[in-house]
């Protein structure tokens, strides 16, 4: 069952990182959450001259990240970031991983008191064919990878660009734009984003 | 002036076959610093000099001079780190597991240095050695010293065996502590820093300890001031302030495991109180209490827990931001889940204040039943770490123009 259904991208693979790259100024100190194995920011680090600090959970993850040099630390994005002082941070970007959180709005205001400015790519749920699996098939919307059901999806939370922007509002953000994602690749002026786009970055600022 | 890079061969051999990730036989050496006009300036305002300081180093220092780490030992640990000293030792040094060919401190590529501390007893000048003026043991006269006291000593010996600037400086607890003064106080002869299981300040719960261990040692009869003779001395103080000590090393959990409630040599209870060493918890105890007096001096003892009560980096800076913000080294510090003596907290305040000066830190607590104790046992976890992230720092130092 879960082959036909439809795949968003998958958050490792990288494709947004030239997206995100080009929404940060050079030099910028950047912090990612959730950062892997700090591709991104060794890239942000050596092609941008950023100065970067990773965030992760998994083990294996900070080792790779050491490996390539980048610092990391060690924190559950589900217990807060109480670590980092406040607005110790230029860009605070999250990648493909606020869905997958427990509290997304709680993330998001820690994001807001770090950095004076936040990146996120969140997953569309509201895409066509998303609308149509559950119309068609009645079956909840399983996106990511493939071996996940709707019981073991690391997907807790589903929401769509037209859901995110109001949670931006709550937290308080200025939308500075809404970059859509189609066919993995950033469309500044989709017609439809809602219901085409698969993903979408934000570049999000604080106003306070 | 002469760099002793390369441990001295000695005649004995061991009567076991070394392992080839071994550093081998080695011998500890020793050099006298401070002498006549540059005495040492304590924290205190007292002056102490000369300065004797034993040291072992393992690998060689490179032509560039700067592959050398600097390994600084906890409280009652000393400058035998790793290899062998004889065909008999029953152990190699305290921490062999990660310096040699290959291991975390990879020897084939860093030179590792490691040196007792000042107010040991173990070859560096301390209470217990014969102060050059009186012709008598230091005893109760021998300076109160602080860690900025002991790191420059170590500094100096450093600067002595001709390396200007190290990869790294790297230490558990105590040590740990150490490694924190050195970015404070030489921010510029350091690239990188690992600080295990350790903090900027040790708590209040830590200092109730330590009281408690040197007052098993002056309420001994033996004591005598501490001007006891080296064969006597307030042996049963401090045996019991190293039992009360070594429970602060372990966790709930080591010692359950380790012993429960099992006893030591019987399955019935004696219900005899002469009977001190019934439960297996017990007979441990006391064994690392009879161990430790016999190689272990009780003014020493004094000296290095109130070096420790007296750390404060915080303090002494005005914060932890502006003592570890003036260095561009790298940060790695790790803490260990069941560690309650320096519990994680005291490690997220560093990587707080490190994030704030803007530093480049990594950090991570690792999941552990050892307690404290982790950072001299979990090989495999620490080493994966440290090992990357020293690789890293040396290839960025040797990328850059330094």
């Amino acid at each position: 069952m879960s082959s036909q259904r439809y795949c968003m991208p998958d958050p490792m693979l990288g494709l947004n990182d030239k997206l995100i790259r080009d929404q940060i100024r050079p030099g910028s100190r950047v912090v990612d959450l959730g950062c892997g194995d700090g591709r991104l920011l060794a890239m942000l680090r050596d092609e941008h001259g950023c100065s970067v600090q990773g965030v992760e959970l998994d083990q294996e993850s900070i080792e790779a990240a050491i490996s390539r040099g980048v610092a990391v630390i060690r924190a559950d994005l589900d217990r807060g970031l109480d670590d980092i002082p406040s607005q110790s941070f230029d860009v605070a970007v999250l990648s493909q991983t606020l869905q997958q959180v427990r509290q997304p709005k709680a993330v998001l205001e820690e994001m807001y008191r770090i950095a004076r400015w936040t990146l996120v790519v969140v997953p569309n749920f509201a895409h066509w064919r998303v609308r149509w699996q559950a119309l068609s098939r009645g079956r909840a919307p399983v996106t990511s990878e493939l071996p996940y059901e709707w019981y073991n999806t690391p997907n807790l939370h589903v929401m769509s660009m037209t859901d995110f922007r109001d949670l931006a509002n709550v937290v308080k953000f200025r939308i500075d734009k809404e970059i859509p994602i189609i066919r993995r690749r950033a469309v500044r002026h989709a017609w439809a984003a809602n219901l085409r786009a698969e993903s979408a970055l934000y570049v999000l600022e604080r106003t306070e | 002036m002469s760099t002793e890079s390369i441990p001295k061969p000695t005649d004995e051999q061991p009567v076991f076959e070394l392992p080839p990730d071994s550093v081998g036989m080695v011998e500890t050496q020793t050099v006298t610093l401070f002498e006549s006009s540059e005495k040492l300036r304590l924290a205190s305002g007292r002056e102490l000099g000369p300065i004797t300081v034993a040291y072992e180093t393992y690998g060689s220092l490179n032509s560039d001079r700067n592959n050398a780490v600097f390994v600084c030992h906890a409280l009652t640990g000393d400058a035998h780190a790793a290899g062998w000293h004889s065909g008999e030792d029953r152990k190699p040094g305290w921490w062999d597991a990660f310096i040699g060919p290959g291991k975390m401190l990879d020897t084939d590529r860093y030179f590792v240095i490691c040196a007792n501390v000042l107010g040991g007893c173990m070859g560096t000048t301390g209470p217990g050695c014969l102060n050059p003026e009186t012709g008598e043991r230091y005893s109760s006269d021998f300076p109160v010293i602080t860690i900025e006291d002991i790191v420059d000593v170590h500094a100096a010996l450093v600067t002595h065996l001709g390396i200007d600037r190290l990869l790294a400086v790297v230490g558990g607890s105590l040590g740990g502590m150490q490694v924190l003064e050195w970015a404070a106080r030489y921010p510029d002869r350091l690239n990188a820093a690992v600080v295990l299981a350790s903090a900027a300040h040790l708590s209040a719960q830590g200092i109730a300890f330590n009281t408690v261990g040197r007052r098993a040692i002056v309420s001994d009869p033996e004591f005598h001031s501490g001007r006891y003779t080296p064969e006597e001395g307030p042996r049963y103080g401090l045996a019991v302030a190293r039992m009360l000590a070594h429970i602060t090393y372990l966790s709930e959990a080591s010692i359950e495991m380790k012993f429960g409630r099992r006893l030591q040599h019987s399955d019935k209870l004696a219900y005899d109180l002469g009977k001190e060493t019934e439960f297996q918890i017990e007979s441990y105890l006391h064994y690392q209490g009879e161990r430790f007096v016999e190689r272990f001096d009780a003014n020493s003892y004094l000296y290095l827990t109130k070096a420790m009560d007296y750390f404060n980096l915080a303090d002494r800076h005005g914060s932890l931001e502006a003592a570890l913000g003036n260095t561009d080294a790298r940060f790695l510090v790790v803490s260990y889940t069941t560690d309650w003596l320096f519990p994680t907290d005291q490690s997220r305040e560093l990587v707080s204040a490190l994030l704030k000066a803007r530093r480049h830190v990594s950090f991570i607590e690792l999941s552990s039943p050892y307690g404290h104790d982790a950072f001299l046992i979990e090989n495999e976890p620490l080493e994966r770490l440290v090992q990357p992230f020293l690789d890293q720092t040396y290839q960025s130092f040797l990328n850059s123009d330094r």
